[in-house]
């Protein structure tokens, strides 16, 4: 561990990490459709901040690229790409629709949180890499709170931030893991995500049209009779 | 220079489809463009069967199996062009602003699909596969029917979420060479570097990416989206989805096969074989119970992803060369078999087996079709996967794996039975409705179609009965890329 070297930045990003995990919990319990927006930008900017603290940690360019993409995609990108495909009336929605309710939501998300912990442990027990203690069981436990929330969502757009929240778990565990991935991978992920963006909006948006609802949950015409 | 010409060809085809003119003008650049394609292919299938062929500055290179998935990739990514030109015309519901779009992204779809076996860096390989899933969910959902939006809306969510699964157990890979030391981020590097690969690394990063990407493949239980969208789309890209996007994913999770049987104490087989025998037992019970002829096709496509994921796992030459030639029959039989259904949709106007009643009569050429891609899905001689299943369980009984041949042989015999009793019931019986204006739908067999299906039904007839020399050379290669 590169602990004693950079006892502060270790601190920092465990802070940076358990925030990144309360994040991934507020996408799960949120009631608002802006809300978890908002929540999705703020983990992403966590997600960044992590990367920029192991970019200083390791000395590594790739993971100060890593951040900047990060921020300019995340952050600023897919909002507005947000709000340009999706009309501004599925932002009004106030109580999103639903599987579970709130507290057994948040219940089932501690056990997934668990698992992820012991998923992750062998891995970190076989291989000694500097940060991957705290960022790998945190990305693990983010992409099983992502893709939680992409289960119990009735909605288009929270869905779509569910699995988005996944692909931010995969690299808060991937900033410390590769920290000198090629640099032609991520640019090549930074032009994936706002591609999966523009999609799934434009998807929101014609089946918005065609319903008038782009409550996704209740979309069930084909099915086994 | 050729592997970049594949994959630059359809890049222009796609820029050219966007330009106004005339409604016949995209249809004909695309089925131009994909027969050069198909063209390039081949010749470089014809070298790769002997060394891998390698591209521009190790960006782009092809090897036996590599080059197998690109020639299935463009031949039916050639037929379904042309099958596109007059099922896509017909009705005339479309405006010339949605035929252009198709087009466009019909290329961009095939561009994705050509580059996963040829892009040498295994992180860029990652970037196609999820391409394929992003530049196809508007052809999903092309109709614009309530139904194919959600079906595009499925397909879209489950199968972006289990890319990225995958793309963590890439990442968990690329650690791993990375603690083996510096061998290049390729299919080759990772074989070389398996054995120094610390197993705690490389178990879960196979297990990620055979749940992630086993979701795009369509392996039971990550299937549900699957039946939804390879019914929903139109004929044209259910051929493309069914037929050969789902073998490009495979090919993904069979070239994991050889890495992690390199490392000390690992064996992939028992997960493939669970996996495969899971999915071909559970799409045999929904091919008995299911009610829709293109949800047939879908769920005998999971069949086959099975049969050809339990072929690899139970390991060893034959096995391999099976499961080759298994994805080459699947390919050529279950594109027709889109064909047929397509012209059947059309001509009917509905999905549902139960109420086709004596088709032979309504629409004989659908009809024929359907007789003939049925036989060839189902698995009947004279056809390939007649050949390649024989292959399988007989490499199986060779080698002594008693239970999974036998449950094999189980499922594929009452699959069979399932697909000829639908077929049996479609084609012949009487009418519903007899009356003498119900012959007229046969009229409307667009000439495409009929040139697609003649020349789709060379290969599908001629690999059954004879190998070409070729041919065999590129599948022996192919089984032996596989790993033993």
């Amino acid at each position: 561990m590169t602990g004693p070297e950079f006892p502060v930045v270790a601190a920092l990003d465990a802070l940076t990490g358990a925030l990144f995990l309360l994040t991934a919990l507020g996408v799960v319990a949120t009631r608002q459709v802006l809300a978890s927006l908002q929540l999705f930008v703020l983990q992403s900017l966590l997600l960044s901040t992590s990367a920029f603290l192991l970019g200083i940690a390791t000395r590594s360019i790739h993971l100060f690229a890593v951040a900047g993409i990060t921020i300019a995609t995340k952050t600023l990108l897919i909002p507005w790409l947000l709000r340009y495909t999706v009309s501004d009336e599925v932002y009004r929605t106030r109580e999103i629709g639903r599987v579970l309710n709130i507290p057994i939501s948040l219940l089932l998300s501690a056990v997934l949180v668990v698992i992820a912990y012991a998923i992750a442990n062998p891995i970190m027990n076989a291989v000694e890499v500097p940060f991957a203690r705290i960022n790998l069981p945190l990305g693990m436990a983010a992409i099983f709170l992502g893709a939680f929330t992409v289960a119990v969502r009735r909605e288009a757009v929270p869905q779509l931030l569910g699995l988005l929240a996944v692909e931010n778990g995969v690299f808060f565990a991937g900033v410390a893991i590769v920290p000198n991935l090629p640099v032609i991978a991520e640019l090549a992920a930074a032009v994936d995500v706002p591609v999966i963006t523009l999609v799934v909006g434009l998807l929101t948006r014609q089946i918005h049209q065609r319903l008038g609802t782009t409550s996704v949950g209740h979309l069930s015409a084909l099915r086994e009779h | 220079m050729q592997l970049a010409a594949i994959l630059i060809i359809p890049a222009i085809a796609s820029c050219f489809s966007l330009l106004p003119l005339g409604r016949r003008f995209a249809a004909q650049i695309t089925v131009i463009a994909s027969a050069i394609v198909l063209a390039l292919a081949i010749s470089v299938a014809s070298t790769a069967a002997h060394a891998p062929f390698s591209g521009a500055e190790d960006l782009l290179t092809c090897d036996a199996l590599g080059a197998l998935v690109l020639v299935l990739v463009a031949l039916v990514g050639f037929t379904a062009a042309l099958y596109s030109w007059g099922y896509i015309a017909t009705g005339g519901r479309h405006s010339l602003q949605d035929l252009q779009r198709y087009y466009s992204l019909y290329n961009l779809f095939l561009l994705s699909m050509l580059a996963v076996p040829l892009l040498a860096n295994v992180a860029l390989m990652w970037i196609a596969v999820e391409l394929t899933t992003l530049l196809s969910a508007f052809l999903v959902g092309y109709e614009d029917t309530p139904e194919a939006l959600e079906a595009a809306w499925k397909y879209v969510v489950l199968t972006t979420l289990g890319a990225v699964l995958a793309l963590l157990g890439f990442l968990i890979l690329y650690w791993g060479s990375r603690t083996a030391g510096l061998a290049p981020f390729t299919w080759v590097g990772l074989v070389d570097a398996a054995p120094h690969m610390p197993p705690a690394l490389l178990w879960p990063a196979f297990l990620l990416i055979l749940v992630g990407f086993g979701t795009k493949v369509g392996l039971v239980p990550m299937h549900t989206w699957l039946p939804d969208a390879h019914s929903q789309a139109p004929a044209s890209i259910c051929a493309l989805l069914s037929g050969v996007e789902t073998t490009t994913v495979l090919y993904v999770v069979l070239r994991l096969f050889p890495v992690v049987s390199g490392a000390p104490g690992l064996d992939a087989r028992p997960w493939f074989i669970g996996f495969g025998l899971l999915s071909v037992g559970v799409a045999t019970l929904l091919l008995i119970y299911v009610r829709d002829f293109k949800r047939m096709f879908a769920f005998s496509t999971v069949e086959h992803m099975g049969i050809i994921l339990v072929a690899a796992g139970l390991g060893g030459a034959e096995a391999h060369l099976g499961a080759a030639y298994q994805m080459t029959g699947h390919a050529l039989a279950k594109s027709f078999c889109f064909f047929a259904a397509g012209l059947m949709a059309t001509a009917l106007g509905t999905q549902e087996i139960g109420s086709v009643r004596g088709l032979i009569r309504s629409s004989p050429i659908a009809a024929l079709a359907l007789v003939v891609g049925g036989f060839a899905i189902a698995g009947a001689p004279p056809f390939a996967i007649f050949v390649s299943e024989l292959v399988i369980v007989k490499a199986g009984l060779t080698s002594g794996q008693f239970g999974v041949i036998g449950l094999l042989t189980l499922f594929v015999v009452v699959a069979f039975c399932a697909v000829m009793y639908h077929v049996n019931s479609m084609v012949f019986g009487t009418p519903a409705t007899d009356k003498p204006g119900s012959k007229v739908t046969m009229a409307v067999v667009p000439t495409s179609c009929k040139a697609t299906l003649a020349l789709a039904a060379v290969p599908l007839l001629a690999v059954g009965l004879y190998v070409p020399q070729p041919l065999q050379e590129l599948l022996r290669a192919a089984a032996a890329a596989m790993g033993g």
